[in-house]
């Protein structure tokens, strides 16, 4: 039915299971459209956040988007800045995917503002001061950017490729995309930085609070560099997921080693640095601000000192150890189970420094603070991952995100 | 007017008695009379009601006899940052310039028409000082005549908080303007309204940079420590923060000022003696 537009040679689904498939998912999505409709009709009323929980689950969501969206900045520079070309067969993937955590980044922002129709204030009226400032700027640039890098691939479709304007277009886009991945890996490390900063220049809050390089906390570094570790962890994660869902091959073996070698060694460094980082605030900063490190992991129901332990250990140094450590990176079963590792290691970094900063009491009379979403945050929470997952099927539909697909099927049959 | 709080500037600050306090409420319903502040039908969640004062329950969790509490009313603490340069934990995170520190008066205002509601001050206050209104402001029918028209109300979705009353400051002023007295207010003409309700005269407010007032008498703010006080019994929430907070609390009990701010094991009395040390001076 839609075969015209398939990239020629590729294998699908026939065009009614797909489309049932979509429509499950955008029925998901339709849930979160009505949940994100009140928010914006009726306010934020709708949320179970309150004046001691003012940044909530999406506001996690969108921090954790960003930085498993990370792989597409930093498999970007790889290629384009770094001259790695092998990992031109993954890198339309990173692409597609930082295009939606990204776009959903932004919808997360606009549902989560109190006032909506003035969320340009934040550029006409900016403080320079402020790193949430830094962050819209970089966020909708970047986006601007990953647009620009997502239309070449968009203009590969069989059909629109016919068109000799469009094939001309885009191969002279291919021709310059270099600009546009040093330029989005300065945006995003920016974006990816000043997320970080968020947290880390609150000095009200002795268990977000970082000190660190000129204007920018610690924190602020760390954000990049974990970004870039672990973003093409899920990157693979996502590669994995469409190899068993269509249980085909599509992505050569030596080019997901190579993404996973690096992502590896980053993560083994991110790690250093971030045992230090913890070792010098659990040591220095927060004691002189009258805490000590177990006063932010006792005293409630959940937070307690597994979630370090989990985030360092578990999801940092197992994983950095699987990824570096070429017999274990090639055996498919523990490199599968180190990206799955690495990417809830980076979420649970993000809780901890959106969600663990608010619960925590900073009054000596004040009791943690914890909170359980409505399903109003929920809906509108899984609302990005349905229209990424619709996203991501129309792309892998339609476009030919996997350069190798072809020849693996042909080496395969 | 200078760009921070040690020139001639005004440095409009409140002290507050705890062992004058009893608990009894009257500033809360004095300031949002005052205020326009709205509430909720059903105001059992206290976290997301709004209340620009709030008075806390501190006790000393410990058996008859011993057992004590003390009541701690908290108004926004106008902090004046790190170094008191007006980098208040709020005003230098706002990311459209909605909430700005007045280096002539010392008071962090809120501009509620440009606030867009991101709630970032709120994660960056550690007093839990700033409001949201997660609801369309609402007043029983014919309540609204009562509405002060020296305030504007607020819409949903932004955030507000204590303005030490200072429409009364602009009246103020306008008066003296008016009168040729320039800039000259005198103690008692500008007062915020929860010092004027309280009962129990536990709350003083005025000038911390004119020695001539009574805020000034109580705590003797120390210009060269970003106004410490040096009264050893005054002590300001959070001081370790750097915050820098304009709202001074006074006690006689020792466990009250202890509760003002985190202590590891044992440094405590090394506070104790170092404070005992900065009355002598």
């Amino acid at each position: 039915m839609d075969s015209a537009l398939i990239p020629e040679g590729a294998r699908r689904c026939p065009f009614p299971v797909f489309a049932t498939g979509i429509a499950v998912v955008g029925a998901v999505l339709l849930w979160g459209v009505y949940a994100m409709g009140l928010c914006w009709l009726k306010g934020l009323n709708q949320t179970n956040m309150n004046d001691y929980y003012g940044f909530a689950l999406w506001i996690w969501a969108d921090l954790a988007v960003i930085a498993i969206g990370g792989g597409a900045f930093f498999t970007g520079l790889l290629k384009y800045v770094f001259g790695i070309d092998e990992l031109k067969n993954i890198i339309n993937l990173a692409v597609v995917i930082g295009f939606i955590c990204y776009s959903s980044a932004l919808l997360i922002l606009a549902i989560d503002i109190g006032q909506p129709l003035r969320g340009w204030f934040i550029f006409w009226h900016a403080n320079v001061h402020s790193m949430l400032t830094e962050v819209a700027f970089c966020l909708s640039l970047y986006f601007a950017v990953l647009t620009i890098e997502f239309i070449p691939l968009v203009l590969e479709n069989r059909q629109i490729d016919k068109v000799p304007f469009f094939h001309n277009l885009s191969h002279n886009m291919h021709g310059i995309m270099a600009v546009f991945a040093a330029t989005g890996a300065f945006l995003s490390c920016f974006h990816q930085g000043s997320l970080g900063g968020v947290a880390g220049v609150l000095y009200g809050r002795p268990f977000a609070y970082r000190e660190g390089l000129l204007v920018w906390p610690w924190t602020f570094f760390l954000f990049t560099w974990s970004a870039a570790a672990y973003g093409p962890c899920f990157t693979l994660m996502v590669t994995k997921m469409f190899e068993g869902i269509t249980r085909k091959k599509l992505v050569k073996d030596n080019v997901v080693h190579l993404l996973a070698k690096i992502s590896g060694w980053m993560i083994t460094t991110y790690i250093i640095a971030k045992i230090i980082d913890t070792i010098y605030w659990a040591g220095v900063t927060a004691p002189d601000m009258g805490f000590s490190l177990m006063d932010f992991y006792s005293g409630n129901a959940f937070y307690g000192i597994w979630i370090l332990f989990t985030e360092i250990v578990i999801c940092g140094i197992v994983p950095a150890v699987i990824l570096t450590v070429k017999k274990y990176r090639e055996n498919k079963k523990l490199l599968l189970v180190a990206i799955c590792l690495g990417v809830v290691g980076v979420c649970l970094n993000r809780w901890v420094m959106v969600l663990q900063v608010m619960a925590v009491p900073v009054m000596s009379f004040d009791t943690w603070a914890l909170y359980l979403p409505s399903w109003q945050e929920i809906a509108t929470t899984i609302l990005p991952v349905a229209y990424g997952v619709i996203l991501i099927s129309l792309a892998y539909r339609y476009l030919p995100v996997f350069p190798q697909e072809q020849e693996l099927y042909d080496t395969n049959k | 007017m200078t760009q921070d709080n040690h020139g001639k500037a005004h440095k409009f600050g409140m002290v507050i008695d705890l062992d004058k306090c009893t608990g009894c409420g009257s500033c809360m319903v004095a300031c949002m009379s005052e205020n326009n502040v709205p509430f909720k039908e059903d105001e059992t969640n206290k976290k997301d009601s709004l209340t620009w004062m709030t008075v806390f329950k501190l006790s000393n969790e410990k058996n008859f006899p011993e057992t004590d509490i003390c009541y701690m009313p908290r108004p926004c603490m106008h902090c004046g940052g790190k170094g008191d340069h007006g980098h208040s934990p709020c005003v230098s995170v706002c990311p459209a310039t909605a909430t700005d520190y007045g280096y002539d008066t010392g008071i962090v205002s809120q501009i509620y028409t440009r606030c867009f509601g991101c709630r970032y001050c709120m994660g960056a206050c550690p007093y839990h000082a700033r409001y949201f209104n997660w609801w369309d402001p609402k007043w029983p029918d014919g309540m609204e005549e009562y509405l002060s028209p020296d305030v504007s109300p607020r819409m949903r979705g932004v955030v507000e908080k204590c303005s030490f009353c200072y429409h009364r400051y602009q009246e103020a002023r306008d008066r003296a303007y008016y009168e040729e007295r320039r800039d000259t207010i005198e103690e008692g003409e500008y007062q915020t309204a929860c010092t004027q309700a309280c009962p129990a005269g536990a709350i003083t407010f005025g000038d911390l940079h004119n020695p001539e007032h009574e805020v000034y008498k109580l705590v003797k703010p120390d210009p060269h420590q970003c106004g410490k006080p040096r009264n050893p019994k005054a002590f300001r929430l959070l001081e370790r923060l750097q915050t820098n907070p304009k709202v001074y609390y006074i006690s006689e009990r020792e466990w009250v000022r202890k509760a003002g701010d985190n202590y590891r094991k044992g440094e405590w009395g090394q506070q104790k003696k170092s404070d005992g040390d900065k009355g002598h001076k």
